[in-house]
């Protein structure tokens, strides 16, 4: 005898989940029927078409379990630290930066302030009119995502060939990511400062900070191996980190595993003391490797047909783009929305520019906005209040397909981080997703404003579950 | 008196609770009409036509206010709406603690909470299918209450569900009754041992209704959404419906219940059922075919069980003098379709909003001089709007018009009872009666009126009460609604072919020779 028809639905004690309206809920409720109803809310406008073909395609479900199995299995060691000339193999004049594709002509203030500070710290103009002239006249010049080249950067995210980048491996997947040195809060070039003081810092990095960085991690990969970058995202969200606006734990920890080779390196006293110092007293000294590991997540799991999981979020300060595993490398785009939440001194809500970053990477692999209930402490950097952080990790397991394996929030009974957003959730139930995220000021060369919250145009997602469907029909 | 009309974009209520915020709003002091619900193209033309002005940009999603009073009136009808949609909303957002969960938005999600093993979707009928696919893949059969789902989705469905090895009861399926837990509209029966598979939800309450009072129950009732028998859907569903039954223990006969079905399709479930080693009856509608009392006692004859005298209440009403035309309004379809196949071999042509066949089909306004049967629960006519077994209003304002029609003869209604269904729905439909009757005797004429009512002792709301309820107003009320049927039929017969239903046990009169004798 095989096993009953419809799973032994007949011979079963019935209990239902129920959607749409609540009379026949309470009808069964009347019959002493366990009943869990949704909270049904009508789709994004204009999606029921998509959805039910993207729904109905046969591939999708096993499509995003494997993207969430890839994105939970990828690791991230770090490796190596090195120029970006040689590690990314950038030539002069060719600048990355945050976000889609962008022309110097549409950038918002901050990218533009950053591509003018990496001019003058490449040489290529002496002054910031000669900079912000040439990138105008574009001669020479080549603006690309950090995405394309599998890096990424936080705020502007701008680096240029001499700028020192930290190299992550995935060896489950054979990936390789790549971010930028964080410079430390305030004016910096990552939120479009320019200014000598910015300028200097750089090439102190490039000079000084960079190299003993690269004997630091050369000599721990000899002696130990490279440092799991996963093991401490999941050991910082259980100190009250969510990995992308609060990297407290996250730093002293990456600092913990440096400093017996930093201090080692073969530099003067003076540069290692400084070098120590400096990382230590940057509280986001952990957020330019957490952003590599949750970018070689991330593209483990893109390129999986028929999936519908977010594979990239990111913004370049003008517009919001995402990219999709199932529909390739294609970026939906929609104007970048400004954050809300606490500002630094006199600045206020007008000296915002609009969301920018390639650091909702960390939101896109599960943590961030994403892993907030871990990090109630945050809400007084970016507003809400503790139930709200609670809040907006639970919400989010609305629109993932999943939960990581390994990034887990205590209060929640250790449950894994919402991960793996789903195009197709987000449009039905216009849930977006959660970013924390800095504020810089919106005109060039000023900086940091703030820190808040923020969320994706709708339209990034109703177009990529259009393109879904255009691919599966 | 002013009239208030506003849109309000980005909020969604369900046509049930709307329809309750909109009495709770016409209630208010002051307000002479109001309406509140969401602008599909139906509720637009019912506002607009009591006369209020909508703007051209409503669009589906958008909630539409439309309040008629003075100005105290209108004031005192928004406070009434603003406390009904808090009150709705208050309901919908009860997870406030630190650290509980919110509700959970998708059907996927609350299976997923739930490890519920049954599934059931009565959204709009545009997002039904992405619901339903949530369902598909959690491996739990769905009961898909929604209509207006376009027959492609149908058979996508399907076929996925197949794969699944999980049961799609629907789209449009209003009852099933899973292990005697009655989902939808349903009635409360016996639990037995016939099992029924029901491609039609008012179809199947009669059959199961009349089984209960002839002492037989049920083991499941497994409906298959109205279109499984159509050459498109091909009976996907029915044929899994069947197997699940052919291998439940605890189900001993089968009865097919449908509307008319393509005759392929019938043909090549009958062959299907026929190797699966349990008896299949088959109560299939059509022409020349059983009606469904007349399938039910086959039924009972096959299973050995006396055939009982139907019950029937009120006392014979007189036929108005000039005959005039049969008014069937129903809220059940297949009670609709049944009512046609009947009263259309004695009366002829019957026009209506679900024809028997093309060409017999009525305009938008539903108006016919001749013979007119209308299903107010057909998908045109209840986009929007809950179906008319929660919300009469349609069917009350078309009772009241047929009232003062000289052209309506006899008025044929029907009343099904059960879970799901209007909580006391008699007394509003014997006012309702009683002022049709009253209306035509003022107007110089006699209106008789049949109702069938399907219902059981056990239902919430009591088959005898209500019965009595409706015959004290009047009307003649049978269990059968092929009685029911037939008894309207004579009072507005002219050709001398009368015959006096109402006083024949059985139901079942001399004409219906020609349509029994199916083998089983």
């Amino acid at each position: 005898m095989t096993t009953q028809p419809l799973h032994g639905l007949l011979t079963s004690e019935v209990s239902v989940a129920a959607a749409g309206v609540s009379l026949f809920a309470d009808a069964l409720r009347a019959q002493a029927v366990p009943v869990t109803e949704a909270a049904w809310q009508p789709p994004m406008p204009g999606t029921e078409h998509d959805l039910a073909v993207v729904l109905a395609d046969a591939r999708r479900q096993a499509a995003n379990a494997e993207a969430l199995r890839r994105m939970t299995a990828a690791g991230a060691d770090l490796v190596d630290v090195r120029p970006a000339s040689e590690a990314l193999g950038l030539e002069r004049g060719t600048f990355l930066h945050a976000g889609p594709p962008i022309s110097f002509d549409r950038a918002s203030g901050p990218l533009r302030g950053a591509l003018i500070g990496a001019m003058l710290l490449e040489g290529l103009a002496q002054t910031a009119e000669e900079a912000e002239a040439a990138l105008e006249k574009g001669d020479g010049i080549t603006l690309e995502p950090c995405h394309h080249r599998d890096a990424v950067g936080p705020m502007a995210g701008v680096v240029s060939p001499s700028m020192w980048v930290y190299e992550l491996r995935d060896d489950v997947h054979d990936n390789t990511s790549w971010c930028s040195l964080n410079e430390g809060l305030g004016k910096v070039l990552r939120y479009g400062a320019y200014g000598p003081e910015v300028v200097d810092r750089l090439r102190w990095m490039n000079a000084v900070l960079g190299p003993i960085l690269q004997q630091a991690v050369r000599a721990r990969v000899d002696q130990q191996g490279p440092i799991d970058i996963k093991a401490i995202i999941a050991q910082m969200l259980q100190m009250g980190d969510e990995g992308h606006n609060r990297n407290r734990a996250g730093s002293l920890m990456l600092l913990r595993e440096l400093l017996p080779t930093m201090i080692t390196a073969d530099a003067s006293s003076a540069d290692v003391a400084e070098a120590v110092r400096f990382s230590g007293a940057n509280e986001h000294f952990f957020l330019n490797l957490g952003m590599p590991a949750c970018k070689l997540s991330t593209l483990a799991a893109h390129g999986i047909p028929g999936s519908s999981v977010v594979t990239t979020m990111a913004r370049n300060g003008t517009d919001f783009g995402i990219r999709v595993s199932g529909t390739g490398d294609a970026w939906f785009t929609g104007p970048a929305n400004t954050p809300e939440g606490l500002f630094l001194g006199s600045y206020g809500p007008e000296d915002a520019n609009p969301d920018i970053g390639d650091s909702a990477i960390t939101e896109t692999a599960g943590i961030g906005g994403f892993a907030m209930a871990a990090a109630p402490a945050i809400v007084r950097f970016v507003g809400g209040d503790v139930p709200f952080a609670l809040r907006a990790t639970q919400t989010m397991y609305e629109i993932t397909v999943g939960e990581h394996t390994a990034y887990q929030v205590p209060i929640l009974e250790f449950r894994g981080t919402p991960t793996g957003i789903d195009v197709a959730a987000v449009a039905r139930t216009g849930i977006l997703p959660q970013i924390n995220t800095g504020m810089a000021g919106r005109v060039a060369g000023t900086g940091q404003v703030g820190a808040g919250l923020v969320n994706p145009p709708a339209e990034c997602f109703t177009a990529a579950l259009a393109a879904l469907a255009r691919s599966t029909g | 008196m002013a009239d208030h009309v506003e849109l309000r974009t980005g909020a969604y209520y369900d046509s049930v609770s709307l329809m309750q915020v909109s009495r709770s709003v016409a209630a208010a002091p002051g307000v002479e009409a109001a309406q509140v619900a969401m602008a599909t193209e139906l509720n637009l033309d019912v506002i607009r036509g009591m006369g209020f002005d909508v703007p051209d940009t409503a669009a589906p999603n958008d909630l539409v206010v439309a309040i008629r009073g003075d100005d105290a009136g209108v004031a005192s009808g928004q406070a009434a709406l603003d406390a009904a949609l808090a009150g709705l909303r208050s309901a919908a957002t009860q997870s406030a603690g630190l650290g509980e969960a919110p509700p959970r938005r998708t059907l996927g999600g609350a299976v997923a909470t739930s490890h519920a093993n049954l599934a059931l979707v009565s959204v709009p009928g545009r997002h039904a299918v992405v619901e339903a696919f949530d369902a598909i893949h959690a491996a739990v059969s769905v009961m898909v209450f929604s209509d207006n789902v376009p027959v492609e989705d149908e058979v996508r469905l399907k076929d996925a569900a197949a794969a699944a090895d999980v049961l799609v009861m629907g789209p449009d399926c209003g009852t099933a009754v899973v292990g005697g837990v009655a989902l939808g509209f349903a009635n409360v029966v016996r639990p037995g041992s016939v099992g029924i598979v029901a491609a039609s939800g008012t179809g199947a309450q009669q059959v199961m209704c009349l089984l209960d009072a002839a002492g037989v129950g049920i083991s499941h009732c497994l409906g298959v959404g109205g279109r499984d028998l159509s050459s498109a859907v091909a009976g996907r569903s029915t044929r899994q419906a069947l197997a699940a039954l052919a291998a439940d223990p605890a189900t001993e006969t089968i009865v097919v219940v449908s509307k008319p079905p393509a005759p392929e399709v019938l043909a090549d479930l009958e062959a299907y059922a026929a190797g699966l080693g349990k008896p299949v009856h088959w109560a299939t509608l059509g022409t020349g075919r059983p009606d469904l009392t007349s399938s039910v006692e086959a039924l009972l004859a096959g299973v050995e069980v006396p055939v009982p005298a139907w019950p029937r209440w009120g006392t014979t009403s007189e036929p108005g003098p000039d005959g005039g035309s049969l008014r069937g309004l129903f809220c059940g379809g297949t009670l609709a379709d049944e009512a046609m196949l009947i009263a259309s071999r004695q009366l002829g042509d019957i026009r209506s909003n679900i024809p028997l066949r093309p060409g017999l089909g009525l305009g938008r306004d539903l108006r016919d001089a001749g013979h007119v049967v209308i299903d107010f629960g057909d998908d045109s006519l209840t986009q929007g709007r809950a179906h008319p077994m929660i919300d009469p209003s349609l069917r009350l304002e078309r009772i009241a018009a047929e009232a003062v029609d000289p052209t309506c003869g006899v008025l044929l209604l029907d009343l099904v009872l059960g879970h799901g269904a209007h909580p006391d729905p008699a007394p509003e439909l014997a006012r309702a009666i009683r002022a049709a009757r009253a209306a035509a005797t003022a107007g110089g004429r006699v209106l008789p009126v049949v109702v069938s009512v399907t219902g059981t002792e056990s239902d919430p709301q009591r088959l005898g009460s209500c019965a009595t309820v409706l015959a004290e107003a009047g009307a003649e009320v049978f269990l059968s609604n092929a009685a029911a049927t037939r008894r309207a039929v004579a009072l507005v017969a002219r050709d001398g072919s009368r015959t006096d239903s109402g006083t024949e046990s059985s139901g079942i009169g001399a004409e219906q020779d020609t349509t029994t004798g199916e083998g089983h």
